[in-house]
C-alpha cells in the first residue's frame, strides 16, 4: 500500500481504538455495549492488515495471543456469572450499583461488556486472519 | 440443591473456553478435561433424581428475576428425561473419542466444539423461555455444523454446507415464528405465552404452528425435510455421528417440537393427525431408502430417519400409551443408534473403509465389535428381550387402541424391513469370507470397546428391567407432556 | 400492516435466492437476506406510535418509548447470523479449494 494510506492509517487507528473503547465503556448508558465495541476494535486490526500486510500485523498480535485473549474473555464472563452465586442466584448483579447515569454503576454489567469486548474483538480478528491466510495459501499453489 | 440447574450449561461452557488454553500446554489434558466434564454432567443428572421435590418440578430464576419478567430454567419430567439421555450419550462418546480422535488432528478444537454442543443441548432442554431456547438451539447447531466438516475432506465439506444451508433456513423460520408469538402475546416466557394466547387467533396460530413444524421438523429430520441427514451423519467422525443421530436431532428437534406444540400452543386433533402422517412417512421412507444402501454409515443415517418417524408417530397419537411409547423409543433409539454408529466407527478405524462390499468375516477378528453390533441390530429391529421390542410394541398397541389400524400396519412393515436391512449388514460385514487384505485386522482399542460394551449392556438391561425404568423415567415425562397447557399453571402458580 | 407484508416479501426473496441460485456465494447472500428480513420484522414489532429511543434520560419527563425487548432479541440474532455467515464463507472457500468451482451442480460427490 502507498505511503499516504500507511500514514493515514497510523493516525486513525488510535482514534478507532478510542472510539471502540468509548462504546464499550458506556455500554450501560448509551446504545452499543460489548459486541459493537468488540467489532470496532477488531476492525482496527483489520485496517492495519489492509494497510501494512498480514505479516506485520501478526508481529503486533499473533494468532496465539488472539486465541489466549479470546479464551480469557470467555472465562471472565463465566466467572462474573458464577460470582452471582455468592449472592444466591446465578448471574445476580452483586457488585454495588451506583446512581443511574453514572459511568461506575450498574453492578457487573460494565465488566461483562469488557469480557465480551475481549472475546468478540480477538475472535473476529482471528476469523479474518484465517480467511485471508487461506486464500493466500491457495493462490500460492496456483502460481507454482 | 437449588443452584444445580445452571451448572449444566455453565460447566461445559467453561470447559469449552478452557480447551484452547489447555491444548497449548499438553494435548492429553484436553481429553482429561472433556471426559471429566461429561462424567460430572452424567453424575449430576442422575443425582438430581434424589433431590427432587414431590411433583418432579424444579424452577430456577436466573439472576433472581421472577417470571414472567426474567428467564427461568425449568426441570420437569420431560426435561429431566432428555437431560439424562443427552448426558449419558455424551459421556460415552467422549470416552470413545479418546482413542478414535487419533485419526484426526486438532483435538483441542474438537473438544471445544463438542463441549459447546453439549452446553447448547443442555440449555435447550432446561430453559423455560422461548428466545433462550432459540439461542441455545443455535449454539448447538453451529457447533454441529463445524463438527460435521471436521475432517476437511471434499465430501465432508459438501455435506456440511448442505446441512448448514438447510439448518440456517430452518432457524430463520423458527425465529419468524417466535417473532409472531411475541407480537401476539407480548411475552417470551413459555408458560406465560400458553396462558395469554388469545383464543380467537386462529389464523395466526395456524401460521405459527406451520412455521415451527417446518423449522423444528427440519432439525429432527422428518420426511419432507430430511435431505441433509444422509449426507451429514456419515461424514462426521464416529462419536459425533453417534451424538448427532443419538441426541442432537432429538434434543433440538423432537423435544422443542413437543414442548411448543403440547405445552405452549396446545394439541388439537388436526395437529395430531398431521404429526401421525409425517411420522409414518418418515418411517416408511427412511427404511425403504435404507435397503439399497451399501455404505454402512449412510444406511444407519437412513434408519435414524425411520426411527424418528416411530417417535413422532407415537407422540402424535396424543394418548397416554402413545406418548409413553414414543418417549421410551426416543431413549432406546439414543442407546442403540449410538452403539451402531460407534461400531461403524471402530470398523472404520481398523479396516479403513465404510463400504459393505469390501468387508467380510470380521466376526472372528473383532469379537467385541461383532457382539455389540449384533445386540444393537436386534434392538433396532425390535426383537425380544431387547429394549427396541418393548417400545415398538407400545407404539403399535397405542395405534391399535386409538383405532388407527393402517398406521399400526405401517409400523409393523417398517419393523420387518428394518430387520431385513440389518440382517444384510450383519451378513456382509461380519459373516462372509474374510478378504485377504484384511488378515491383519485386530480388535478396536480397549477404550472404544469399553464404551460399546456399556451401551450394549444398557440395551439389554433396559429391555429386561423396563417396568422400573418406565415408572421412574418415562411416566413423569409423559405426564408433563399430557399436562398440555396446564404447564403454565404449574410454572406460574397462582399468578 | 403494509410494513409487515414487505418484511414477508423480503423473506420470500431470500427463500427464492436460496432455492434457485446455483452459485454458493449467492446462496450465502440469500440466507443473509432472510436473516435481515426476520430481524427487520422483529424491530418493527416493537414500534409504538410517536415513540423515541428507549433510553431514560435522568431529569426529563419520560416520553413514549418504543419497546426495547425486540431490539435486544435482534442484537442476539445478528450475532448468531454473523457466526453462521463466517462459517459458511469458510466452508465455501475450502470447497473451492477441493472442487475448483462454486457451481452446486458440479459439487455432487454424495449421491443416493
Amino acid at each position: 500500500m502507498s505511503l499516504i494510506v500507511k500514514t493515514v492509517t497510523r493516525v486513525t487507528i488510535g482514534i478507532i481504538f478510542l472510539f471502540g473503547g468509548y462504546i464499550v465503556a458506556h455500554g450501560h448508558l448509551t446504545p452499543g455495549g460489548g459486541f459493537a465495541g468488540g467489532v470496532i476494535l477488531a476492525l482496527a486490526y483489520v485496517l492495519y492488515v489492509l494497510a501494512y500486510g498480514e505479516k506485520e500485523t501478526r508481529e503486533r498480535l499473533s494468532m496465539k495471543w488472539a486465541s489466549i485473549i479470546e479464551s480469557l474473555g470467555g472465562l471472565l464472563f463465566l466467572f462474573l456469572a458464577v460470582l452471582g452465586l455468592a449472592g444466591g442466584y446465578f448471574f445476580l448483579n452483586v457488585l454495588p450499583k451506583g446512581t443511574p447515569g453514572d459511568i461506575f454503576s450498574a453492578g457487573i454489567i460494565p465488566l461483562c461488556n469488557l469480557a465480551i469486548m475481549f472475546k468478540v474483538g480477538a475472535g473476529l480478528f482471528a476469523v479474518f486472519l484465517v480467511l485471508v491466510t487461506f486464500r493466500v495459501a491457495a493462490r500460492k499453489e496456483e502460481e507454482e | 440443591m437449588i443452584n444445580f440447574l445452571p451448572m449444566f450449561v455453565a460447566v461445559p461452557l467453561g470447559a469449552a473456553f478452557l480447551m484452547p488454553l489447555l491444548y497449548k500446554i499438553d494435548r492429553r489434558l484436553t481429553d482429561l478435561l472433556g471426559n471429566l466434564t461429561t462424567f460430572y454432567l452424567l453424575a449430576a443428572s442422575l443425582a438430581l433424581y434424589f433431590f427432587l421435590p414431590a411433583d418432579h418440578l424444579m424452577i430456577y430464576r436466573v439472576g433472581g428475576w421472577a417470571p414472567p419478567v426474567g428467564i427461568i430454567l425449568v426441570l420437569d419430567g420431560l426435561s429431566h428425561f432428555l437431560l439424562l439421555t443427552v448426558n449419558l450419550i455424551a459421556a460415552l462418546a467422549t470416552l470413545y473419542s479418546i482413542s478414535y480422535m487419533n485419526l484426526y488432528t486438532s483435538r483441542g478444537k474438537y473438544y471445544t466444539l463438542f463441549m459447546l454442543m453439549v452446553a447448547g443441548m443442555n440449555g435447550v432442554v432446561l430453559t423455560g423461555d422461548l428466545f433462550n431456547l432459540f439461542v441455545f438451539l443455535e449454539i448447538a447447531a453451529i457447533a454441529s455444523y463445524a463438527l460435521v466438516a471436521f475432517g476437511c475432506e471434499s465430501e465432508e465439506l459438501e455435506a456440511s454446507f448442505k446441512y448448514l444451508v438447510m439448518g440456517s433456513v430452518a432457524s430463520t423460520l423458527v425465529l419468524f415464528g417466535i417473532a409472531l408469538l411475541y407480537g401476539l402475546t407480548g411475552t417470551l416466557n413459555m408458560a406465560d405465552i400458553a396462558r395469554s394466547l388469545p383464543a380467537n387467533a386462529g389464523a395466526a396460530r395456524a401460521l405459527i404452528t406451520v412455521l415451527f413444524l417446518m423449522g423444528f421438523g427440519m432439525k429432527s429430520a422428518m420426511v419432507p425435510f430430511h435431505a441433509w441427514l444422509p449426507d451429514a451423519h456419515p461424514s462426521a467422525p464416529a462419536p459425533i455421528s453417534a451424538m448427532l443421530s443419538g441426541v442432537l436431532i432429538k434434543a433440538l428437534g423432537v423435544y422443542a417440537l413437543v414442548r411448543i406444540l403440547f405445552n405452549v400452543l396446545g394439541m388439537t386433533p388436526q395437529l395430531s393427525y398431521i404429526l401421525m402422517v409425517l411420522g409414518t412417512l418418515s418411517l416408511l421412507g427412511g427404511v425403504l431408502l435404507a435397503i439399497g444402501q451399501w455404505d454402512l454409515k449412510r444406511l444407519l443415517a437412513y434408519h435414524s430417519i425411520s426411527q424418528i418417524g416411530y417417535v413422532i408417530l407415537g407422540i402424535g397419537l396424543a394418548t397416554p400409551l402413545g406418548i409413553m411409547g414414543g418417549l421410551f423409543h426416543l431413549f432406546n433409539h439414543a442407546l442403540f443408534k449410538s452403539l451402531l454408529f460407534l461400531n461403524a466407527g471402530s470398523v472404520e478405524y481398523r479396516v479403513g473403509t465404510r463400504e459393505l462390499k469390501e468387508m467380510g468375516g470380521l466376526a472372528k477378528k473383532m469379537p467385541v465389535t461383532w457382539a455389540t453390533s449384533l445386540m444393537a441390530s436386534l434392538s433396532i429391529s425390535g426383537l425380544p428381550p431387547f429394549n427396541g421390542f418393548w417400545s415398538k410394541l407400545f407404539i403399535i398397541l397405542a395405534c391399535v387402541q386409538a383405532g388407527r389400524l393402517w398406521f399400526a400396519l405401517a409400523a409393523v412393515i417398517g419393523s420387518l424391513l428394518t430387520l431385513a436391512s440389518f440382517l444384510k449388514v450383519q451378513k456382509y460385514a461380519f459373516f462372509e469370507r474374510l478378504p485377504s487384505r484384511l488378515e491383519a485386522v485386530k480388535e478396536a482399542p480397549w477404550i472404544m470397546g469399553a464404551a460399546m460394551i456399556v451401551l450394549a449392556g444398557l440395551c439389554l438391561s433396559v429391555g429386561i428391567l423396563f417396568p422400573y425404568l418406565i415408572t421412574f423415567l418415562v411416566n413423569p415425562a409423559a405426564a408433563a407432556v399430557l399436562n398440555g397447557t396446564g404447564y403454565s399453571r404449574l410454572i406460574l402458580g397462582g399468578l | 400492516m403494509f410494513v409487515y407484508l414487505s418484511c414477508v416479501v423480503l423473506l420470500l426473496v431470500g427463500i427464492y435466492c436460496v432455492a434457485v441460485k446455483k452459485n454458493l456465494i449467492k446462496i450465502i447472500i440469500g440466507i443473509g437476506i432472510m436473516e435481515y428480513a426476520v430481524n427487520l420484522f422483529l424491530v418493527i414489532l416493537g414500534y409504538r406510535q410517536g415513540g423515541t429511543a428507549p433510553i431514560i434520560q435522568p431529569g426529563a419527563a419520560n416520553p413514549i418509548l418504543v419497546d426495547p425487548l425486540p431490539q435486544a432479541l435482534v442484537l442476539t440474532a445478528i450475532v448468531i447470523g454473523l457466526a453462521t455467515t463466517a462459517m459458511m464463507v469458510a466452508i465455501a472457500m475450502r470447497i473451492y479449494n477441493c472442487y475448483g468451482t462454486f457451481d452446486i451442480t458440479k459439487i455432487r460427490k454424495l449421491k443416493g
